[in-house]
């Protein structure tokens, strides 16, 4: 795992020291809130419905026990004892008082976190694949690259003020698990023909308002190149995004209304002048910078198997701890090894909550049985990527005991949920506890393996950080006329075949929310070919009809 | 002599100001001393566009309160001023997921806002 040098620590050390300056001059009103509120947000304080809210930045969803063992410190400290894991790897602090924020940032800073670029027109915290290192389908971790961007991105003068916020994501995997193609710029590592990794460059992807699919704009790009093409993206969008309206500024507008060929040509005109100026390629990472931060992201050594037999005959004996292995654990590329979920989703609970208690069990288990290593996914669960499968009884136990162990990664009742109007300023509409209802609705772990794989998506307003476009099934809130309604909309896909989902018809109540979706369901199983047909192939089969006949019997019935 | 109806003046809908406290970022209501408090039915009301301009102008207080502005309310036969808007009845209460956080967890402060519908 990274970890800072003296330049970075020092770096954000500076950062509080200023802060804290600018929070006292607010209080003594030397600053007015006009002036402060673009200082609080560069240090991602926002101000919500309820209180002030600090998001900190998890680069890459990657922390270690004892950096969990600090949020969950400050949770207990200086927030009301929880946390919230969101979907951009990030966690958030919904209740610190503002004179307390500079010693919070203290105290991560301490252990090399920080809150910097998690809010604002600049390069946001990098994302990337919460299994990178350990999936059994990686052709490279993509978390070196990760840290790269994140070196190249962080104070950037030339890109912190964008026309509007750009978010990177990196995979490793042709199985992309960190939705690249919704992203403004996504990185897919691949091979080329002489079997050399690189990168195939995708841009324009979003959602929000406009939900796009994302291009690709350079098939194949040499590793070396990244940082000058990236740049040369960043220069093009800096000059050429539009500024003039805010809905339309984000680089996936620039792409639609240019064209991705013009768009290419710019870049690539721009990427080439670099390339030329000053006798090379100015930006271009030096490959003993590059070859330093890889060396943190060597594979842990990786223990013996240990003894393989007792867990498949605790599988075996114990139905609960055999479903809980069916559905949280993940294949590992070690012989003996797995990567473990941990759900943040237990039945009608927040999704993306843990308590301090609860980050402190993690990080016990990450450091016990865990290579010390946590990641945060962007479908707002934790993730322990090194496990032996020998100690999985141990560590489901631990789970139990700390209310961990929800068996649900992957099926209905694992829905991601923005924070909608309980806590969001932006929220036109609740998402928690529409998410608690279904969840408790689809309790029933015999029924929800029966009905598989399944994602549910839920947004309190158009600006999607619930990805609900990309739900199988996706569910918005929305204000109608003083009234929450939500729209529903079907077929989304948020991996490397990335699609939008298509709206259903009419927004529904939100005490007819759940209805729908059992009926939704219903019909699923009734036309599902067989068992191993997801929701989202019978969609893809079928089309919207007999969803939609589902979802409005009666309109069909006046219709027929 | 032809021509639309003279329209029809829209009726006033009471307001009261509410804004978050600086320092902890807290809903609060403006009262007619200029003072502000957490309690929703000690707000002033405002019942016609002249007071809620004057109310407002009170509310200029960048060194206590962020963003303080208007909201429309239906005064109750209790005398409380219900706030009309769903965002601003969770506002008054809290996050509807967590009973036990925010004003709605405080039995010192009397709430206008219907509680019934608050999810557990």
């Amino acid at each position: 795992m990274y970890r800072y040098d003296e330049f970075d620590a020092a770096f954000v050390r500076d950062r509080v020291s200023r802060f804290r300056d600018q929070v006292e001059r607010r209080i003594s009103g030397a600053l007015t809130e006009d002036e402060f509120k673009p200082l609080r947000l560069q240090n991602g304080l926002y101000l919500q419905l309820h209180a002030y809210m600090l998001r900190v930045a998890i680069p890459y969803g990657t922390l270690s026990g004892a950096q969990m063992r600090q949020l969950a410190m400050i949770a207990e400290r200086w927030d009301k004892g929880y946390g919230h894991f969101t979907t951009r790897q990030n966690i958030q602090f919904n209740w610190p008082k503002l004179k307390d924020t500079p010693d919070i940032l203290d105290a991560l800073a301490a252990v090399g976190m920080h809150a910097i670029q998690t809010s604002g027109n600049c390069i946001r915290n990098v994302t990337a694949d919460h299994f990178a290192g350990a999936a059994a389908d990686e052709i490279e971790d993509p978390r070196p690259t990760a840290e790269l961007l994140r070196q190249w991105s962080t104070d950037h003068p030339e890109f912190a003020f964008l026309p509007r916020k750009f978010k990177i994501a990196v995979t490793g995997s042709p199985n992309d698990r960190a939705v690249t193609k919704a992203h403004d710029i996504g990185l897919r590592m691949v091979r080329n023909g002489a079997g050399e990794p690189g990168y195939e460059v995708i841009v324009g992807g979003g959602l929000g308002r406009t939900p796009m699919v994302g291009s690709v704009i350079r098939e194949f790009l040499p590793k070396e190149h990244l940082l000058p093409y990236v740049e040369a993206i960043l220069r093009v969008y800096n000059l050429s995004g539009r500024r003039d309206n805010k809905y339309k500024a984000r680089i996936k507008i620039l792409v639609h209304e240019d064209g991705l060929d013009e768009v290419r040509a710019r870049v690539e005109a721009e990427f080439d002048r670099q390339m030329a100026e000053a006798c090379g390629p100015r930006v271009q990472a030096d490959p003993a910078e590059t070859a330093r931060i890889a060396a943190y992201f060597t594979p842990p050594e990786f223990d013996d198997e240990g003894d393989i037999a007792a867990y498949h005959a605790a599988r075996d004996a114990d139905p609960e701890f055999r479903r809980w292995t069916e559905t949280n654990l993940a294949e590992h590329r070690q012989p003996g090894y797995g990567i473990v979920t941990i759900s943040l989703k237990k039945i009608g609970k927040a999704p993306g909550d843990a308590t301090a208690d609860q980050m402190r069990a993690m990080a016990d288990i990450a450091e016990r049985f865990g290579h010390d290593e946590l990641r945060i996914s962007h479908e707002q669960n934790v993730v322990l990527p090194h496990v032996r499968l020998s100690s999985l009884t141990d560590i489901y136990a631990l789970l139990k005991a700390n209310d961990l162990h929800e068996a649900n990664v992957g099926l209905i009742s694992d829905i991601i949920a923005c924070p909608g109007m309980d806590y969001c300023a932006l929220a036109t509409a609740r998402s928690i506890p529409i998410a608690q209802d279904i969840a408790r609705h689809f309790a029933d772990p015999t029924y929800a393996q029966t009905i598989g794989e399944m994602k549910i998506k839920i947004s309190g307003c158009i600006n999607a950080c619930g990805h609900h476009h990309v739900g199988h099934i996706g569910i918005l809130g929305l204000d109608r006329a003083g009234v929450e309604n939500y729209q529903i909309t079907l077929g989304g896909d948020h991996t490397e075949t990335l699609a939008i989902g298509e709206r259903a018809g009419p927004g529904f109540a939100a005490e007819e929310v759940v209805a729908a979706i059992d009926r939704l369901i219903e019909a699923y199983l009734l036309h599902r070919e067989n068992p191993e047909e997801t929701f989202l192939l019978a969609y893809r089969r079928l089309g919207l009809a007999p969803f939609k006949a589902a979802l409005y019997p009666d309109t069909v019935q006046n219709a027929a | 002599m032809s021509g639309k109806p003279p329209a029809r003046k829209k009726q006033f809908v009471p307001k009261i100001v509410s804004a978050n406290d600086l320092f902890e970022g807290k809903v609060v209501y403006l009262k007619d001393d200029g003072a502000w408090t957490h309690t929703l039915r000690q707000a002033a009301i405002a019942s016609n566009a002249d007071e809620a301009e004057a109310l407002l102008a009170l509310s200029e207080q960048p060194g206590q309160v962020v963003g303080p502005y208007l909201l429309d309310i239906q005064l109750r036969a209790d005398g409380c001023p219900a706030p009309v808007h769903f965002r601003e009845r969770f506002r008054e209460l809290g996050p509807s997921n967590r009973p036990d956080l925010g004003r709605q967890a405080d039995r010192k402060i009397h709430l206008c806002s219907d509680t019934s519908n608050q999810a557990v």
